[in-house]
């Protein structure tokens, strides 16, 4: 099967893609030695004065070089020769002495946007599916096939800088804008427009760029302005990724290289950045959660064999509180269904409905919903006092109050307002599913769902089937939080699910270590430095220390001492001290936002007796890794993946260490144990080895069978 | 759907609407079609509607907007339903929700369509203002010309006046005369006196505040559940429970200042708002699960000379509405007739129960009937509750709808008069 068809008409070859067996086209080694010969045959053929380069896919142009590919890379040679192959294809582009015109209709990401770079002239459809990319730095790696080259040169530094940082996706709109494509046509005449320029091209015209854009004089051709914004950008990075990020750095370091000596020094230098980030661990993390990421949207249950969800497109929510409400707003803005809320208080009710239609609003100013799509989606969020429309909702989320009471009160009153094949969820972090569960009249349809806060931004929902749930209930739910954009992660019915229990212990060791007077801006670097996006000590103050407190009762009663929760916190949230939402907490919350220790709250917290702080960082994350082996070997995630992107998506655990399972597995188990006994010899029994990690190193097996 | 010949018979199954707020008030910064949206999401969900069932659309509106010109097309584009459904905006003055109830009912005794939802919408706080005719043709005549000369003796020709707004008035183009002078030459003619009027609109406003104090009518209205600069609009505006006979007697006339009777309190306001019925054949409500409030017995339109006592419609169209209904005046257990002017319900009040008018108007021999006070507006009408133009109809007919099932009434009227000499009569009836 071939992926590419050579067709003449006259004197222009049509090059057209369709990779076999693939939604997409994906460039692996077999189509680029196909794309190799077709281009050199259209080069010799001296009958042939243009090329037109063309997608048969449906809205896709060109997905990229193939990730399994570079995911097998072993060594810098195996990936400098991979990558160098990418580069003189593309490389002879230039160099076959006929234009080429690329007719881009649907998404043009990485490897496809590099190869459309080359050609002579781009032109995009104004179609939705037509967007531009670079992925690359999101998996670890930077465009290394001349896209850090020739993207610089046409758009401008800054703007190529902006795509290749941030991987975000441009519209053929602002692709336009930038002038990384050179027309922009309905999709109907793509093809006619591609001859046509084709045609233009033969005949000597050349696309209008103007040579002197005021921008790329003052800044990309000279060198002064140039480094400082170069330099400007990687103090940025720097500051956002801690360190822990090297591609982002290649990127513009061969971006930097190519503008100051030329394009090929520029080649050189890109492959050999590229040959360095794709055989080291963090880039092979990133693949990997890119795997696995897309294997969870395909995933409804904690196994396979779950049904195809049913269609979730009616919505009703208990309780318009901060998360009912916010629930209701992504239910409208990202899943475009029906949201109803309850709630007893009009007050409340209000409120909350306002803060769902704020959710659907934040949307169009960010550019993702028109202002004709946001109007009518907000007419999807609608609210009673009773229970109206809850006899037409696919999906019941209850999220009153934590209070157990509460909670096994209303299940049944939502059972007796719903139709039989209505899903029932409670939204819950701290209680047992289980027991909401023994209130129902139909436990089958019933199931909890653990949604985090702030749920907009947040990506991880942890789907909680207890003993009766039925299968096409939890797929259901998981489908649901699919639509949503969210990812959802099946976990066992057990005392703080996955995500909470295994933040739990980290939580409270960042506390024994305030207690024992460490710096909380110190402990908050380490972390940071560690890959988290925030450090334990701002965390604690942004969840709130009523939260901590409340949830460490909980689990110290189901786990013992390793959890339960410290005197001082009590002392604390008696104090009223709740963190951010208090206005004071471990931290000051003033009006200039700059950070200050909350002095007062830490001789609170002080405990002159205990020893000094040390081996801060390993206290914090150890405590962590040996309770996710702990739950792991509970079965609270049905899979190691499971459990990795839970912690990842969860409480952003550092991707790049793939998670901390993976990260156990790649320290070694006999390393993490020898740590662990250490710990606890030094600091207590909390850190003693948890069985199941003992068990493991005896039979010499890890969490993930696929290693990277 | 059911294409039978067979005529299907017509059910209101149920409705909503927005509270009424008099314009330029609580619900000003909402167009008409936000509000048609409002009471329509609200009614789907109260009613528990599969909205995939529903196969047409009909809304009234007097005052369109000409940025949505057609107001129930924008509302059956909610993202609730799907984007295949037909709808069509009607004008029909102030019996506008009227004609769309009745179209969409005709759709279905034809086996057209069996659920439709229908209504009307108006929000008088934004209405579209117009300017003078010789702005209008100066500006076309300035994007036709073709240089620079021309253009520039057009803009020598521009007066100040062409740029004065023109606010669109309520009245007949045929005679010039304004609905409030109408009805005011009708109290003249009719001898209907300034305390009746003034009695007739305490009576309004006391019978509505009563039915608000009870809920009746909190079942029917779709709360705007808002905070903004308002906050939440939950209830009718317009009502005035504290109002008094001593307090109307001291308004001045508005329309004849010097010899008139006819004062804003015994007008009906200018009102924002807007409401929809869900109908359905009763085959459709049946197999849906649906418990009708009642059904379509009979309609009627008529139109008389608008420069005779072009208010007098309702007079009209009730003979014809119970005739085509086979039912008798005494048969009518409940009766809804919209309140533009007090001048205007009693001026008709004394045609109903004349015979000498049902002799020389109807060539009848015996009078409509005598009206039995107690059935007439006991919720009050349009003169507390306002009067949004297109959605007036909505309103009467789901709260006559509901009223009857509450009451267990056997037969319900319902008549409007509106501009151009119009009136509409329609029956329902229970089970």
């Amino acid at each position: 099967m071939t992926a590419i068809t050579r067709r003449t008409i006259d004197d222009v070859d049509w090059l057209e893609l369709d990779v076999p067996g693939r939604p997409v086209n994906v460039i692996d080694g077999s189509v680029r030695s196909e794309l190799k010969e077709l281009i050199e045959q259209s080069a010799s053929d001296s009958g042939v004065k243009a090329i037109v380069l063309v997608s048969r896919k449906p809205d896709n142009f060109m997905a990229g070089a193939d990730v399994e590919e570079f995911a097998k890379l072993k060594t810098r040679a195996e990936a400098l020769t991979l990558v160098e192959d990418g580069q003189n294809l593309i490389n002879r582009f230039e160099t076959i002495g006929k234009p080429i015109v690329a007719a881009i209709h649907g998404a043009c990401l990485g490897g496809g946007l590099e190869a459309a770079l080359a050609c002579t002239t781009r032109i995009g459809t104004d179609h939705k599916a037509t967007r531009f990319q670079f992925p690359e730095v999101r998996i670890g790696i930077l465009p290394a096939a001349g896209g850090c080259q020739r993207l610089p040169r046409l758009v401008g530094l800054r703007s190529a800088l902006e795509m290749i940082l941030t991987g975000r996706t441009h519209s053929s709109k602002r692709a336009a804008k930038i002038r990384l494509i050179d027309d922009l046509v309905h999709p109907a005449i793509l093809e006619s427009v591609a001859l046509e320029t084709a045609r233009k091209l033969i005949d000597g015209w050349r696309p209008k760029r103007p040579r002197f854009r005021p921008e790329m004089v003052a800044i990309d051709k000279n060198q002064f302005a140039r480094k400082a914004v170069l330099a400007r950008a990687r103090t940025k990075t720097l500051e956002k990724t801690a360190g822990n990020y090297p591609a982002p750095l290649a990127a513009i370091d061969a971006i930097g290289h190519g503008l100051q000596y030329g394009i090929e020094a520029g080649l050189a230098h890109e492959a050999a950045a590229f040959s360095e980030l794709a055989i080291n661990d963090g880039s092979k993390n990133l693949v990997r959660l890119f795997f696995d990421g897309t294997a969870l949207k395909k995933a409804y249950g904690p196994s396979d064999g779950y049904p195809e969800p049913r269609k979730t497109s009616n919505v009703g929510v208990v309780g318009s509180g901060f998360m009912g409400s916010a629930i209701a707003g992504v239910v409208a803005a990202r899943a475009v269904a029906e949201a109803r809320l309850r709630d007893i208080s009009v007050d409340r009710l209000v409120s909350g409905l306002d803060a769902a239609r704020s959710i659907v609003d934040s949307r169009q100013e960010k550019g993702a919903l028109s202002k004709h799509e946001s109007r009518y989606r907000t007419f999807l969020v609608s609210g009673g006092v009773d229970w109206a429309g809850f006899g037409r909702a696919d999906l019941v989320i209850e999220a009153a109050t934590e209070d157990l009471e509460t909670k096994r009160a209303i299940i049944p009153e939502i059972e007796s307002n719903t139709k039989a094949e209505c899903v029932i969820a409670s939204n819950t972090s701290t209680l047992l599913i289980r027991d909401i569960a023994d209130a129902a009249t139909e436990p089958h349809r019933f199931l909890g769902m653990h949604f985090f806060s702030p749920v907009e931004k947040m990506n991880l929902v942890e789907v909680v089937p207890h003993e009766n749930t039925e299968r096409w209930v939890i797929s259901a739910a998981a489908g649901f939080v699919r639509s949503l954009g969210k990812t959802a992660v099946v976990v066992a019915d057990s005392p703080g699910f996955w995500v909470n229990r295994i933040l739990a212990p980290y939580l409270r060791e960042a506390w024994i270590l305030l207690e024992s007077g460490a710096d909380p801006l110190e402990l908050d670097k380490e972390m940071i430095e560690f890959g988290f996006p925030v450090g334990p000590v701002t965390l604690l103050d942004e969840v709130g220390l009523d939260v901590v407190l409340e949830s460490s009762h909980a689990l110290g009663e189901a786990y013992g001492e390793r959890m339960s929760p410290r005197a001082s916190l009590s002392r604390l949230v008696g104090d009223g001290r709740l963190g951010r939402k208090s206005g004071r907490g471990l931290f000051e919350y003033r009006k200039d936002k700059k950070k200050r220790i909350d002095k007062s709250s830490m001789e609170l917290i002080c405990d002159q007796d205990s020893p000094p702080p040390n081996r801060t960082s390993e206290r914090l994350v150890y405590a962590m890794l040996n309770e996710a082996a702990a739950a792991f070997a509970e079965g609270v995630v049905g899979s190691a993946r499971d459990g990795d992107m839970g912690a990842i998506l969860g409480f952003g655990f550092p991707p790049f260490r793939g998670g901390p399972l993976r990260y156990i597995d790649r320290i070694g188990l006999s390393e993490v144990i020898k740590t662990l006994k250490e710990l606890s010899e030094e600091f207590g029994q909390r850190f003693e080895p948890v069985t199941n990690l003992k068990q493991m190193a005896e039979l010499d097996t890890k969490f993930h069978q696929q290693q990277l | 759907m059911s294409h039978s010949r067979a005529k299907h018979r017509v059910a209101i199954v149920a409705g909503c609407r927005t509270p009424f707020a008099k314009s330029g008030t609580s619900l000003s910064h909402k167009s008409a079609v936000d509000l048609a949206c409002l009471a329509v999401v609200e009614l789907i969900n109260r009613s528990n509607l599969d909205c995939t069932n529903v196969s047409q659309m009909f809304f009234g509106q007097v005052v369109a907007s000409p940025l949505a010109p057609n107001l129930a097309r924008e509302v059956s584009l909610l993202p609730q339903f799907p984007r295949t459904i037909p709808a069509i905006t009607v004008n029909a003055a102030c019996a506008s929700a009227n004609q769309a109830i009745v179209l969409g009912h005709d759709q279905i005794v034809q086996g057209q369509a069996d659920v439709v939802v229908a209504g009307g919408a108006e929000s008088l706080s934004d209405i579209p203002i117009l300017h003078s005719k010789r702005l209008s043709q100066m500006l076309v005549k300035m994007s036709r010309s073709k240089t620079a000369l021309e253009k520039a003796k057009l803009i020598s020709s521009f007066q100040p006046r062409d740029v004065l707004p023109i606010t669109p008035t309520i009245s007949e183009p045929s005679t010039g005369e304004t609905m409030g002078e109408a009805a005011e030459r009708m109290a003249k003619v009719n001898g209907i006196s300034r305390e009746d009027q003034d009695r007739f609109a305490l009576r309004s406003h006391r019978l509505a505040a009563a039915a608000m104090r009870n809920g009746k009518f909190a079942t029917d209205i779709a709360p705007l559940l808002e905070q903004g600069a308002q906050g939440p609009v939950v209830t009718d505006n317009g009502i005035r429970p504290d109002t008094s006979l001593e307090g109307l007697a001291r308004l001045e006339p508005v329309f004849d200042k010097k010899h008139g009777t006819v004062t804003a309190g015994t007008s009906s306001p200018l009102t924002d708002g807007a409401g929809a019925v869900l109908l359905m054949s009763e085959e459709k409500a049946i197999s849906l699960g649906y418990e009708p409030l009642a059904f379509v017995k009979s309609y009627s339109f008529v139109a008389i000379d608008p420069g005779d006592q072009s208010l007098m419609g309702p007079a009209f169209a009730i003979p014809q509405a119970l005739e085509r209904a086979g039912v008798a005046w005494s048969e009518i257990g409940l009766v809804e007739m919209h309140e533009a002017f007090a001048a205007q319900v009693l001026s008709n009040i004394n045609a109903i129960e004349s015979k000498q008018w049902a002799q020389d108007n109807l060539g009848a021999a015996e009078r409509i009937g005598e009206v039995d006070w107690e059935n007439l507006n006991p919720m009050g009408g349009s003169i507390a509750l306002g009067h949004p133009f297109g959605a007036t109809g909505a309103r009467m007919t789901l709260m006559l709808a509901t009223e009857m099932k509450r009451r267990d009434v056997q037969f319900g009227l319902l008549t409007t008069c509106a501009q151009g000499g119009m009136g509409f009569a329609m029956i329902l009836e229970r089970s």
